[in-house]
């Protein structure tokens, strides 16, 4: 009994460290497709700002006056090389009505190929950037009483092992759901974006420029790409490594379709994103009882297996906003 | 700054050129991991300056981007008169395969796979070997008795080193042994997220010993490990110095004595072809010591490695290779 809650709480760690990234992603595809701008190149700006908050945080580690906030200064860049991402995307496919997807898939080349270039030009490791010291990295913070609490039977583990013993970006992941949702439904911004993303027509007609709306739209999505990427490279690993978001972007896209569109929801795809992949990991090599160890190839499909079943049988209709991949004409 | 330094190459090649016509010409094209990876092909890198350090003859080198461009690299090498070239990683098999027919007066030098062909030097290593020693010494230091294996791509190559590893654990005392793999594709080199998933997982279950052999993805694993206060085991070079005093040791490759070798045999005229199986005997493997690794080595573990080293060079002791019969004896 008390090993199964423990394993149990184990793998749902191991399922909220894995969502993490998802959740941002999928927040980020979320501002720009309901602001009708479709964001293929989430992969890309993950990838991208991974890179740079890595790089940020190798380059001012050793200095005395800002090494003890390299972790927030990676952060910072990673948020900023993001943003001029999504201000390149929507120039693309908002200022020039350019087609949504390929300027996404622009960008996502554009982060695979020029983070190797400049890191092999920067740092000279084979488009890695250098091992980071633990002071420049979000390490995981240890919620008060955990230690004392575990001991106790079914809540000790919980509190001790899934919700403490995380860093803190996995806190602002989690908080920037309830956030998201709340500038959706409760804010004008919030009603002017979705609306935009339906009849940009009526918002243009009620006098508020969709170009800036969009715009401000996409460096939401940005900010939150950015948080994603710092996550990948000094959270989780201490370092950065060519091609590292590893298909992720396309993964929180999935949610986000899975999810249709809505932020409450999002959060519960990414969890069950995470939550098969966390399996998949510890089932790895293990017998299960009446079939025995069950190969590494099967375990690592069961995902993208359960995902397509799931996608195709379970979810019903997706609709996504009405306006979603069409540039905006302003009639003359 | 490359621009620059294969500028430099090309110049002092053009000056030297008349001088050094009776002299070789080497080359040696790199894995896809980078020159500079803290790993197998730095330990490369490192043998090709050491010729040229102590024979004043330079050498040419390229670094593939993609896995397309290692047969560019190594087709343009053949036809610029380059020999001998040594390619550095087993993805350079079927590129080699095919420029080695196209140019059979070129001296053709692959490492880490197998080409068979009257002008191509195959050199692969007994990782077996190296992996039972640190297999030893893990399954020595942990106080659990479980130990951990992460791979990479999971292929024969990589199975014969977990193979070995738990081998060497099990002579050591080891009561479970945790054998992973990143993947089934290419990504699994480069992916630390997972490969520190892994390692959590099996630190979960119980081991605080962990062997990376999984190129990029074993710095994801050495971290994990050393962030939760176990010990990792590096691969290839020596990763020792990565995190000081956390890693317990590192299965070295000699990629380093492999280039030099090759460098050296064409200028001295000892140059073969045929298959080389560098283990513990011809110093091909072996595991790192040094200042970094001194504190978590005891007197006895040194004894111990020591003497299983000796037994495995006299052949008293036999590891068993996982690629001879894609099986292994030990779970």
């Amino acid at each position: 009994m008390e090993t199964t809650v423990t394993d149990l709480v184990l793998i749902l760690a191991s399922t909220v460290r894995l969502s993490v990234p998802l959740i941002f992603t999928a927040l980020a595809g979320l501002y720009a497709e309901r602001s009708g701008v479709f964001d293929i190149g989430l992969e890309g700006k993950m990838l991208f700002s991974a890179f740079a908050a890595a790089s940020m945080a190798a380059v001012v580690a050793q200095s005395p006056t800002f090494g003890p906030y390299a972790a927030w200064l990676g952060l910072a860049a990673a948020i900023a090389t993001s943003i001029l991402l999504s201000l390149l995307h929507g120039y693309a496919s908002i200022t020039q009505r350019g087609n949504q997807i390929i300027s996404g898939v622009a960008i996502n080349f554009i982060a695979s190929g020029l983070t190797i270039q400049l890191g092999n030009a920067w740092f000279g490791q084979g488009g890695r950037t250098p091992q980071l010291p633990n002071s420049a990295r979000f390490t995981e913070l240890t919620l008060p009483f955990a230690d004392a609490l575990r001991p106790v039977p079914i809540i000790g583990p919980i509190y001790a092992n899934l919700i403490s013993g995380h860093n803190i970006l996995v806190y602002i992941a989690f908080l920037a759901v309830p956030f998201t949702w709340w500038v959706l439904y409760r804010t004008r911004f919030g009603l002017r974006l979705r609306a935009v993303g339906e009849n940009p027509g009526a918002v243009d007609t009620a006098g508020i420029s969709v170009t800036w709306l969009r715009y401000r739209a996409l460096i939401c999505g940005g900010i939150l790409g950015g948080f994603a990427g710092t996550y990948l490279s000094i959270a989780q690993s201490a370092s950065f490594i060519r091609e590292m978001s590893a298909g992720k972007g396309f993964i929180a896209l999935a949610a986000l379709v899975f999810a249709k569109w809505r932020p409450v929801p999002v959060l519960f795809t990414c969890l069950l994103f995470g939550f098969l992949d966390a399996v998949a990991i510890r089932l790895q090599g293990t017998s299960i009882p009446g079939i025995g160890e069950v190969p590494v190839q099967f375990i690592q499909a069961l995902p993208y297996v359960l995902t397509v079943i799931l996608l195709a049988g379970f979810i019903g209709h997706a609709t996504p906003p009405k306006a979603g991949g069409v540039p905006y004409v302003k009639e003359r | 700054m490359k621009r620059m330094f294969i500028g430099a190459a090309v110049a002092a090649f053009i000056a030297a050129g008349p001088a050094l016509a009776a002299d070789i010409k080497p080359a040696l094209v790199y894995g896809t991991g980078g020159k500079f990876d803290k790993s197998f092909n730095e330990a490369g890198y490192n043998g090709a300056e050491k010729f040229k350090a102590e024979t004043g003859i330079d050498y040419r080198d390229f670094e593939p981007q993609d896995d397309t461009q290692g047969e560019q690299a190594i087709r343009k090498f053949a036809s610029g008169g380059f020999s001998p070239i040594v390619a550095l990683s087993f993805a350079w098999t079927d590129a080699v395969e095919k420029v080695s027919k196209e140019f059979p007066d070129t001296k053709f030098v692959l490492v880490d796979s197998v080409v068979d062909a009257p002008n191509v030097r195959s050199v692969v290593f007994k990782e077996d070997e190296g992996s039972y020693l640190v297999g030893l010494l893990a399954a020595m230091k942990s106080g659990s008795k479980t130990v951990g294996f992460v791979g990479g791509m999971d292929i024969p190559l990589i199975r014969k080193f977990g193979c070995g590893y738990a081998q060497g654990a099990k002579a050591g005392g080891a009561t479970k042994i945790i054998q992973n793999m990143t993947g089934t594709t290419g990504a699994a080199w480069n992916d630390p997220v997972r490969g520190g998933e892994l390692a959590k997982s099996q630190i979960d279950q119980g081991a605080d010993v962990v062997y990376a052999a999984a190129g990029a993805t074993g710095l994801g694993v050495l971290q994990t490990t050393v962030d939760n206060g176990k010990l990792g085991i590096g691969v290839d070079s020596n990763q020792n110095p990565l995190h000081p005093g956390k890693i317990l040791t590192s299965m070295v490759k000699r990629v380093d004595v492999a280039v030099y070798n090759a460098y050296s045999d064409a200028k001295n005229d000892k140059w073969t072809s045929g298959t080389q199986a560098l283990g513990l005997k011809e110093s091909g493997v072996d595991w790192a010591y040094d200042d970094n690794n001194k504190p978590l080595i005891s007197d006895d573990m040194k004894a111990a490695v020591e003497k299983a080293k000796a037994d495995i060079i006299a052949g008293t002791v036999q590891v068993h290779d996982y690629m001879s019969d894609e099986k292994c004896p030990v779970e």
